[in-house]
């Protein structure tokens, strides 16, 4: 066993991964088209509306865009927003990386 | 020199308050707790108590703000009674599993439907199991000595206590209290002491979700699941006997008064016969003793000041060897009995004592409980008992309904 937990109520550091890998909760799997991606095309910081409404923080503000699988839970939400529908939604196991 | 006033249970308790210095107040009006709410926020208004009295559209959001308050560090008050308890239902739970050391009083009112705005106690009596110690009181002098007493268990144990005294019979009633002096408040209860302090340099998480199993967390180290969490706080309430019984000593060392710690006792040493409950009744069961006493009945009587944790161990001490023991109670666990007369049993199953136990339910939505009709109560349970006759279907006492 390592160092006891000597908390008296449930606390940690905010950090990823505090609730466990939430990422294999996952049925569908955002998948991004560069061609379409606003900052990715533009070359430049832009639009990153993905970035905002992802409710896991999941999305960085990077060009290319990523999005880390291992916490992403398959919301959708990031496709919805998505302003030249970049995102697709995907059924996990469908397609190959 | 002492400062003795002639007051209310709800001035008691605002002046108890006001001694403990709380730094953050929200409470919602209801009665028969609203003079207590009222008094709080005119000290506020009127600088008396250096606190913030944040108002609130409800009981829910109230103790959220107290919640929220103890987190980053204030002590913090609020009060309800009845329906509003029950609407606070969930935030009482949260309350203890985040160990804050929170009090409030609930001014004990029957909960609606029907409504009613008169005393018992079903309203605290339902919020048994949310992790709260309990403690009723049995007159105003109790309730500002308790109220003092209650933040120095909760911040030294960390778990919330609610101080549960009967609406009207003790909040509206009024009777000589000794007010303590303020500097020994401050020395018999120190400052506040948070477990966790939250800033926005040290960021936490705190009370997310906790997962079936054990796992480790960003830093490597093996956190606490839900259950090993829950433990945790049944074992504070298990450690809180001895804080309370500690508390009350050192209090009764400091202002000269003894509540009892646990519960107290009235004439129980050579007592056939012993009567109990909580709180007001109580203390009235004490007159209906006298009254035993001088037509011959060795009576006695236990008040059970604190329910939760339960006294296990007081109890068995406390009712000794008595032939006969009844509880009266100002509630009930609706499809079977009073909830101290089962916890009594339960505490008794396997010791020694196999006094009978009689449940009488009693005084619920207000209706008078006289000392003549505990006596009567207590001759019938002792005559049955003598009869051998040792089974009891609980009676609801001056209830004509068929």
């Amino acid at each position: 066993m390592g160092k006891k937990d000597t908390n008296i109520s449930a606390l940690c550091t905010p950090a990823p991964g505090e609730a466990g890998r939430t990422g294999d909760w996952r049925d569908m799997r955002p998948v991004i088209d560069e061609t379409k991606c606003i900052p990715t095309t533009k070359g430049k910081a832009a639009c990153f509306l993905c970035w905002l409404y992802c409710p896991e923080g999941v999305v960085k503000m990077s060009i290319p865009v990523e999005i880390d699988l291992e916490y992403c839970k398959g919301c959708g939400i990031c496709a919805e927003e998505c302003p030249p529908n970049a995102i697709q939604m995907v059924r996990e196991g469908e397609i190959n990386e | 020199m002492s400062d003795v006033r002639i007051i209310t249970g709800n001035e008691a308790a605002s002046l108890g308050v006001k001694l403990c210095e709380p730094k953050v107040v929200a409470a919602y009006p209801i009665t028969p707790q609203s003079a207590l709410a009222e008094t709080l926020s005119r000290y506020v208004e009127g600088g008396e108590l250096k606190a913030e009295y944040v108002r609130v559209e409800g009981e829910h959001s109230a103790l959220t703000v107290c919640i929220s308050a103890s987190t980053v560090g204030a002590r913090v008050f609020t009060a309800t009674s009845s329906n509003g308890l029950l609407y606070m239902h969930e935030q009482l739970h949260w309350a203890a599993g985040s160990r804050l050391p929170i009090v409030m009083c609930c001014v004990n009112r029957g909960v609606g439907a029907p409504w009613s705005i008169f005393n018992d106690q079903q309203d605290s009596i339902s919020q048994r199991d949310t992790g709260w110690i309990q403690m009723y009181c049995r007159d105003n002098q109790e309730i500002i000595d308790s109220m003092i007493q209650a933040y120095r268990i909760a911040e030294e144990v960390y778990v919330p206590v609610m101080i549960c005294y009967d609406g009207f019979v003790l909040s509206h009633t009024m009777m000589p209290v000794t007010i303590p002096d303020i500097e020994s408040v401050r020395k018999f209860l120190p400052p506040y002491k948070p477990h966790t302090i939250l800033s926005p340099e040290d960021p936490r998480t705190i009370n997310s979700v906790l997962l079936p199993v054990r796992r480790a967390n960003p830093e490597g180290v093996l956190c606490d699941g839900y259950m090993e969490m829950r433990y945790k706080l049944q074992a504070a309430l298990d450690q809180s006997r001895d804080v309370i019984r500690k508390a009350n000593e050192l209090f009764a060392h400091t202002f000269g008064r003894n509540h009892g710690g646990m519960l107290w006792e009235y004439m129980t040493d050579d007592a056939d016969l012993i009567l109990t409950g909580m709180g007001s009744i109580a203390a009235e069961a004490t007159v209906a003793a006298d009254i035993l006493r001088a037509e011959g009945v060795k009576a006695g009587v236990v008040g059970i000041r604190v329910f939760r944790p339960f006294p296990k161990d007081d109890v068995i001490t406390a009712f000794g060897h008595a032939k006969a023991i009844v509880v009266f109670e100002k509630g009930i666990s609706y499809g079977y009995e009073g909830a101290l007369c089962s916890d009594l049993k339960a505490a008794f199953f396997g010791t020694d004592s196999k006094a009978p136990i009689h449940n009488y339910i009693a005084g619920l939505g207000g209706r008078d409980v006289k000392p003549r009709e505990l006596v009567e109560a207590g001759k019938t349970t002792l005559a049955a008992v003598e009869a051998g006759r040792m089974n009891h279907e609980i009676k609801w006492l001056n209830c004509y309904t068929g």
